[in-house]
């Protein structure tokens, strides 16, 4: 298999509106013969399904929550870059584009990082339309603030809930179109398989999940935006629901899947109390605007922060970073969090945490301004740790947040099965090895409302697509497959708790896949990851019946897919011997600890194709080229 | 610290509901309530019973997911709080803890603690946006907006659709629902073309799904995690009646 990224022709700031020119278009009169599934509500899915419903197609949506609002997307705290230069800080489309691929530390496709900066200004205009409360001056013109990695003000918020408003503006045009009955709303469904017909995807298999019945879709196209994947590592910042299913069963039936070894850590979450503990919670990275990130300078000191003189505080980052300060990417920032704590620094009962301090900052602006801008971050942050950070440094630790890789595209969101198009968290495309603050809502908002309407139409015009129904062989195939895993599962009924083997999983994860990988650990991951999976299959309990609401069998399906998708994340973590973002290879750094990249032999795409449960995938290449920006050591001394 | 569950069992939509007794062990203080419960299901599991269902996701408090009546007050005690962030230090070691689902006529039991809300959905589909279509927007800009109405409009429009005003009003109204985002968008200038349009088709459909009207009881605003405030609905209901009259 040869992977064609379809990059247009041209130079870099026409390709976009070239291909817009030489694509086909679909006559306004058949569009609404045409049926597109769009799987997932969150920002990629529910701007997609809406902006396709408004074009005229003949839309289905579904999501596993009650409603599409409650999507992951909701919980996006701190904001959405767009280059729009309003503050006059020298900013442009280019150096979004620049920053955006510097950031990625080169394993990102130009391409695709150019367009996603162009179209960033028409999503904020798009937004401000749908009555998005954005924060704003006093003169009425909106507000702007810098987030991680950047240097300029490009970013765009509302409060610390910019996700919840952007997605909520999504959410309504969905509605809107679902009133207007060009969209079909499936809520609490669960896309189990993606059903193919010579060769192209036309349909999903879902379960509904309130009555358990097994149910066909069939369509001209599919698009996934499901999402990403952090919660293999059990404890993230995502959503307890979210999950790699969708992603997974499509690789299972060809597409793909790129790069999943390169996942983002965020260096400010509120540290793990306990077992019992679900999930971590993020404190935004906007927090370091004002926040000061230290430790004790010396070893083991259990003092508490207001008994530490400035002058035995050691903050790190501003010593490190002279330039950027506690505003570094975020993999340098968890790196450094995890060096500080691994030389007997850290602070807390466990010692895995790292303080973030705004004491300097209330003394400059004035508590009430830090209020306004953080409020609701503080008040979160006192509720479960009981600790005023007005009065008290907050105390900080890295958690997985983010996953760059997904399913493999090319430049018009196509995954490597005909018709299967990728948007939002669950493609791999504009981020490379480490996702810059504020771009996850971007790319999610231009995948949705700015290309997919676009490239699918081309597709669609394009491609002889004849009629195809569920009563189609291949739906009956599917739903079989399905049927039969749901059996599989509720059959072993051992006496180990689904939570108990996903929370060991995520410990393996973290432990051997983490922060910190080595030729070593990886190894010893790949070993114990099909261990664990076997105990699964043979010792889970996953009590009740398949035809009503069971949580328990949910669950134990998206387990049941993690243990096998961790092992692809591992092998992909071992064979890129470089560091490079979010992967941080220990063999591989720089006198002075920084990631390492090997340009020479990493300058690609790993995509991976499937070959069977417990059988290597094969591996395929897409070469990176640099056209624009030309890789160097990142560097934010 | 040890409580003593009595959570809501209910087998499906039409089947009889009760009561049921259950012992949580060993709940450490810095423990959810989510988390506590998601250790008795473990348990539960482990032995093969059937866990008990309870919606949540984020678990930090914003996708309005979580959805549990404690001690007869939807989200608990504490005040300005989801259920999801509610922390076990709250609670007296032995304890009695009832746990029950939202209730309201237009939200049905699905099943144990889970309920139907999809008629908040069919309430925004009913007018709650701006109708614009993707593409064509002027420069985000263009519209200045002072900053003062900005704050206001975010402050309605940061309910989280939860259905807990709903669970607490007696006469199980929305009225605190539909008013947030009527009054986001009445505030803003993006909302004025569609603004009486939009406040009767809402609280039509808002009676077409059978919940109730609003008495001025209150219980909406105490009990509303984003501490919305009922004054919402006032300007909701001047919207409403300047429609109404406009429309004659
Ligand atoms: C706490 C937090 C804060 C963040 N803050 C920021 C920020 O400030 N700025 C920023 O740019 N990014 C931020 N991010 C990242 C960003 O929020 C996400 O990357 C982005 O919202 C993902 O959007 P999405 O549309 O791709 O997927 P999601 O929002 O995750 O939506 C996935 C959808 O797919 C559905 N789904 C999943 N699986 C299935 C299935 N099998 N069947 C059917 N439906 C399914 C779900 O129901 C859901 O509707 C943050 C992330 C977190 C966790
Ligand atoms: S689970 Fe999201 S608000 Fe409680």
């Amino acid at each position: 298999m040869t992977l064609d990224a379809k990059i247009p022709a041209g130079p870099m700031a026409e390709k976009w509106d070239r291909h817009k020119f030489d694509m086909k278009l679909v006559n306004p009169a058949n569009k609404r013969k045409f049926t597109i599934i769009v799987v997932g509500t969150g920002l990629a899915g529910a701007s997609a399904a809406a902006s396709l419903g408004e074009l005229g197609y003949n839309v289905l949506s579904f999501c596993i929550q009650d409603s599409p609002r409650r999507a992951h997307s909701i919980a996006a705290q701190g904001g959405i870059n767009a280059a729009k230069n309003y503050q006059n800080d020298g900013d442009s489309i280019y150096r979004l584009f620049y920053d955006t691929v510097k950031g990625g530390d080169y394993r990102s496709r130009e391409a695709n990082v150019h367009r996603l900066a162009q179209v960033s200004v028409n999503i904020i205009d798009q937004c401000v339309a749908q009555g998005v409360p954005f924060a704003r001056e006093y003169g009425g013109l909106l507000d702007n603030r810098s987030f991680g990695g950047a240097q300029v003000s490009r970013t765009f918020y509302a409060r610390g809930q910019t996700g919840q408003q952007l997605l909520l503006g999504a959410y309504q045009s969905l509605m809107r179109q679902v009133h207007e009955k060009s969209v079909k709303m499936f809520a609490r469904r669960e896309m189990l398989d993606l059903v193919l017909v010579d060769g192209k995807a036309r349909g999903i298999i879902v379960r509904n999940l309130v009555t358990g019945e097994i149910e066909k879709y069939a369509a001209d196209a599919v698009c996934l935006a499901t999402g990403g994947y952090g919660t293999v590592y059990y404890l993230s910042t995502n959503a307890v629901n979210s999950n790699v299913t969708a992603a997974w069963r499509a690789h299972k039936r060809g597409a793909l899947f790129a790069n999943p070894c390169f996942t983002q850590i965020h260096p400010t979450c509120i540290p793990v109390s306990g077992d019992h503990q679900s999930k971590l919670t993020l404190m935004s990275e906007s927090l370091r605007n004002d926040g000061r990130v230290w430790v004790p300078k010396k070893q083991g000191d259990t003092r508490s922060p207001e008994q530490i003189p400035e002058e035995e505080r050691d903050y790190y980052l501003e010593r490190k970073y002279p330039s950027f300060g506690n505003l570094v990417p975020r993999d340098v920032a968890s790196r450094n969090a995890k060096q500080a704590c691994d030389d007997g620094r850290g602070v807390g009962e466990s010692g895995l945490a790292v303080y973030l301090d705004f004491k300097d900052a209330i003394k400059r602006i004035g508590q009430d301004v830090i209020k306004e801008k953080y409020g609701n971050l503080f008040q979160m942050y006192e509720k479960i740790t009981d600790e005023n950070p007005y009065e008290k440094p907050m105390r900080i630790y890295p958690a997985i947040h983010y996953t760059m890789g997904g399913l493999w595209v090319d430049y018009n969101l196509m995954s490597t099965v005909p018709g299967l198009h990728v948007l939002g968290e669950a493609n791999f495309s504009d981020h490379g090895a480490n996702r810059l603050g504020a771009s996850a809502l971007m790319q999610g908002l231009a995948d949705g409302y700015f290309v997919i309407p676009y490239t699918i139409g081309h597709y669609l015009a394009s491609t002889p697509l004849p009629k195809v129904t569920t009563d189609h062989d291949a739906f009956k195939e599917a739903a079989d497959n399905v049927q039969q895993r749901i059996n599989a599962l509720l059959a072993v009924k051992g006496g180990r708790g689904i939570r108990e083997i996903h929370r060991e999983l995520g410990r393996i994860m973290w432990d051997d896949v983490g922060m910190a990988r080595t030729e070593e650990s990886l190894t010893r991951a790949l070993s114990r990851i099909p261990k664990l999976r076997e105990e699964f299959w043979h010792d889970v309990s996953v009590p009740g019946s398949p035809d009503n609401l069971n949580q328990s069998l949910e669950y134990a399906g998206r387990v049941a897919d993690y243990l096998e998708f961790a092992e692809l994340l591992a092998l992909d973590a071992l064979e890129r011997r470089e560091s490079c973002g979010g992967h941080f290879r220990e063999e591989s750094q720089t006198p002075e600890g920084e990631a390492l990249r090997d340009d020479e032999h990493y300058s690609y795409v790993a995509a991976w194709e499937f070959q069977g449960v417990g059988t290597r995938p094969t591996l395929h290449k897409e070469a990176l080229v640099f056209d624009e920006v030309h890789p160097t050591q990142r560097s934010y001394k | 610290m040890r409580l003593n569950l009595k959570i809501w069992r209910q087998a499906g939509p039409n089947a009889a509901g009760r009561l049921v007794d259950y012992v949580a062990d060993s709940v450490s203080t810095d423990m959810s309530f989510l988390e506590m419960l998601d250790v008795v299901n473990e348990d539960l599991t482990k032995k093969g019973e059937e866990s008990i269902a309870f919606d949540s996701d984020c678990r930090e408090g914003i996708c309005g997911t979580c959805s549990l009546v404690i001690n007869g007050i939807p989200h608990g005690p504490d005040r300005g709080t989801t259920v999801c962030q509610l922390h076990m230090r709250r609670f007296k070691d032995g304890e009695t803890v009832t746990i029950e689902p939202w209730r309201a006529r237009a939200f049905p039991v699905l099943k144990d603690l889970i309920v139907d809300r999809s008629a908040f959905d069919r309430i925004i589909a009913a007018g709650g946006y701006v109708s614009v279509n993707c593409g064509g927007a002027q420069d985000g800009n263009a519209i200045p907006i002072s900053k003062d109405i900005a704050d206001a409009a975010m402050d309605s429009a940061q309910c989280i659709g939860c259905g807990a005003c709903v669970a607490a009003c007696k006469n199980a109204s929305a009225h605190l629902f539909m008013s947030a985002k009527i009054s986001q968008l009445a505030l803003l200038p993006q909302g004025q073309v569609e603004r009486q349009r939009r406040v009767l088709s809402m609280i039509e459909q808002a009676d077409a799904e059978g919940f109730g009207s609003c008495s001025n009881e209150g219980e909406c605003e105490a009990v509303c995690p984003k501490e919305i405030p009922i004054s919402n609905i006032a300007l909701m209901t001047r919207e409403y009646v300047k429609a109404v009259l406009a429309a004659k």
